[in-house]
């Protein structure tokens, strides 16, 4: 194990950020810790990195304890929401900033950030100031900066937060790949359900300061360990009292076994899906259909159908 | 229109306002200056009273400006970076100077310093070290009026540039004084510099604090700045007193000058 976090509490006042959490985080992983704001998952990530002392627990890197740490002497790699870019530099000097503490040799130094900034196609933009660049040129050169020491974790603290929808697509995608090349172990925060589900190896769900549940991408989404699981991670709507996802809801136009009848009360359409809903007794679920299905079943408002969840 | 015709009535009020506030006066000591021509004006500031006067401001503003650099800068730090109960206090305690008269700030260190009957200042003085009507005293009382102007620069920036690149800088190796020399400082360099001038311009000019601390004495042992000087020769209707309000006032306005087309310049890059 990469990362072994065990029994780590964090409070703020009387708020409880962490509550007992374990977290144990494979060699050469890609991990996500996912929750809603405020749920302790960037705590977790900077008692990891040691910019935050945990009030109980132990956290081991490689096999050796940081605990009680410095951060600056644990050689992780951190990579912050806004960037935390040193304006004062170039985009050059601020990849080459860690070499430099560690008072590596200047030609050393500059092949490494040239590979580094070549890596995160920042090559043409070694002599700007970060000032100069976009935010999602800000954040690979972040990256670049964290992945010059060599550390033995990457840790990133909602990466793409900041950015706009577009560009954090780009490099979801792209970091995916860069994960692929490198295999450094890494953990990212997230609070987007899509971006986990997109890039991770493995996800953690967090919520009030507890693991909700730790699994595969497809283990999370299809086998939630709970209703705050299954809701956080995608669309639900409720049938005879269950949560099921709406694409999971099949939809008759004929009494089926097992299935419900119910009214279709609306017809939407979101692109290339339909949202039909619909009256089922005391409850209204949706369903998500394709537009094919939709026009198969010739579904209209006031049509009569029997729903099935789909096991 | 009736808003363009406010609005150039507002601007009138405010060019003659500050017309008569800061325009005519300096005028007026200009020509005051040139007027009474080259040769009174090299006897009012080369005789060796308004030498050792210039001697003892440059002194004086100099060594006030180092101290509150160091200390304004820790003080800065503190407000900013740490949490501890009574920092609220201290951070409305360090605008208290510029409340507070500097005649009081004055005479709060004689309480403290006074060699007869001071807390402190009857042991320094039999240790041989004089505060008050010398030196020592003269440069803690101006930067004792002079510290929130420096601060009043750099905590804001301090406050607004949070610790994300502290923080970075220390996952990346850095320890303290490494953060502190690599990122820190650069970050507040242009308000500091600023501050600093500010500093500078305010101990250049200060009167009232002094006036208290040095005794004003001239003479042998003298504690006599450029401003008491100034002063002194107004009130004796001595000559000399507008030759060295203007230099007083040329030493300023460079100051804040060379800072403004530095900020400009910057600004512009």
């Amino acid at each position: 194990m990469s990362i072994e976090a065990a029994g780590i509490t964090k409070r703020f006042g009387n708020f409880v950020a962490l509550n007992g959490v374990d977290l144990s985080v494979a060699d050469g992983r890609l991990t996500a810790l996912l929750g809603p704001s405020g749920g302790g998952k960037s705590t977790l990530l900077r008692i990891i990195g040691g910019l935050d002392q945990p009030d109980a627990g132990t956290v081991h890197i490689n096999g050796r304890d940081t605990t009680a740490l410095p951060a600056q002497h644990r050689n992780v790699g951190f990579v912050f929401q806004h960037y935390a870019a040193f304006k004062h530099l170039s985009v050059y000097r601020n990849v080459a900033f860690g070499l430099e503490i560690r008072k590596r040799p200047k030609d050393e130094i500059r092949r490494r950030v040239s590979e580094l900034l070549e890596l995160v196609h920042l090559e043409q933009f070694a002599d700007r100031l970060p000032g100069q660049l976009s935010g999602g040129q800000r954040q690979r050169m972040a990256l670049a900066r964290a992945l010059a020491v060599e550390p033995s974790v990457l840790l990133l603290d909602e990466p793409f937060g900041a950015l706009d929808a577009q560009v954090r697509k780009e490099l979801r995608s792209w970091l995916r790949r860069l994960h692929d090349d490198m295999h450094v172990t890494t953990v990212f925060v997230t609070h987007d359900q899509e971006e986990a589900l997109e890039v991770a190896d493995e996800i953690v769900v967090i919520n009030h300061g507890r693991v909700e549940q730790v699994g595969s991408p497809a283990d999370v989404y299809d086998r939630p360990a709970n209703d705050f699981v299954m809701t956080f991670l995608g669309p639900v709507t409720q049938l005879c009292g269950r949560l099921v996802r709406p694409h999971d809801l099949e939809v008759f136009t004929s009494d089926t076994a097992d299935a419900v009848p119910a009214t279709v009360s609306r017809l939407q359409r979101v692109g290339f899906e339909v949202r039909a809903e619909m009256i089922a007794g005391d409850e209204q679920p949706w369903a998500q259909l394709t537009r094919g299905q939709a026009e198969a079943l010739g579904l209209q408002p006031g049509s009569k159908v029997w729903l099935r969840a789909l096991e | 229109m009736a808003s363009g015709r406010n609005a150039t009535v507002l601007r009138s009020i405010a060019v003659v306002y500050v017309a008569l506030l800061v325009f005519v006066p300096l005028v007026v000591v200009t020509s005051e200056t040139l007027g009474a021509g080259w040769s009174v004006f090299w006897s009012a500031v080369s005789n060796e009273q308004a030498v050792t006067a210039f001697r003892l401001t440059i002194e004086t503003a100099a060594a006030a400006v180092a101290v509150n650099a160091v200390f304004g800068t820790g003080v800065a730090l503190l407000l900013t970076r740490s949490r501890f109960p009574g920092r609220r206090l201290l951070s409305a305690l360090v605008d208290l100077p510029i409340s507070v008269s500097p005649i009081v700030a004055g005479l709060a260190l004689i309480l403290v310093y006074g060699p007869v009957d001071g807390w402190l200042g009857p042991y320094l003085h039999g240790a041989g070290i004089d505060i008050i009507f010398a030196l020592p005293g003269m440069v803690l009382a101006t930067a004792f009026v002079s510290l929130p102007l420096l601060l009043r620069e750099v905590v804001p920036v301090l406050a607004e540039e949070g610790v994300d690149q502290e923080q970075a800088a220390r996952v990346l190796g850095a320890n303290g004084w490494q953060r502190f020399v690599r990122i820190t400082v650069p970050t507040i360099r242009p308000a500091l510099l600023y501050g600093i001038v500010l500093t500078l311009a305010r101990s250049i000019g200060e009167f009232g604090a002094i006036r208290v601390v040095s005794g004003n004495v001239s003479g042998a042992g003298q504690t006599q700045t450029v401003p008491l000087l100034a002063v002194e020769r107004l009130e004796r209707f001595q000559p000399g007193a507008y030759q060295l309000a203007f230099i007083l006032m040329i030493t300023s306005m460079l100051t804040i000058l060379v800072v403004f087309f530095r900020r400009e310049s910057l600004a512009g890059a």
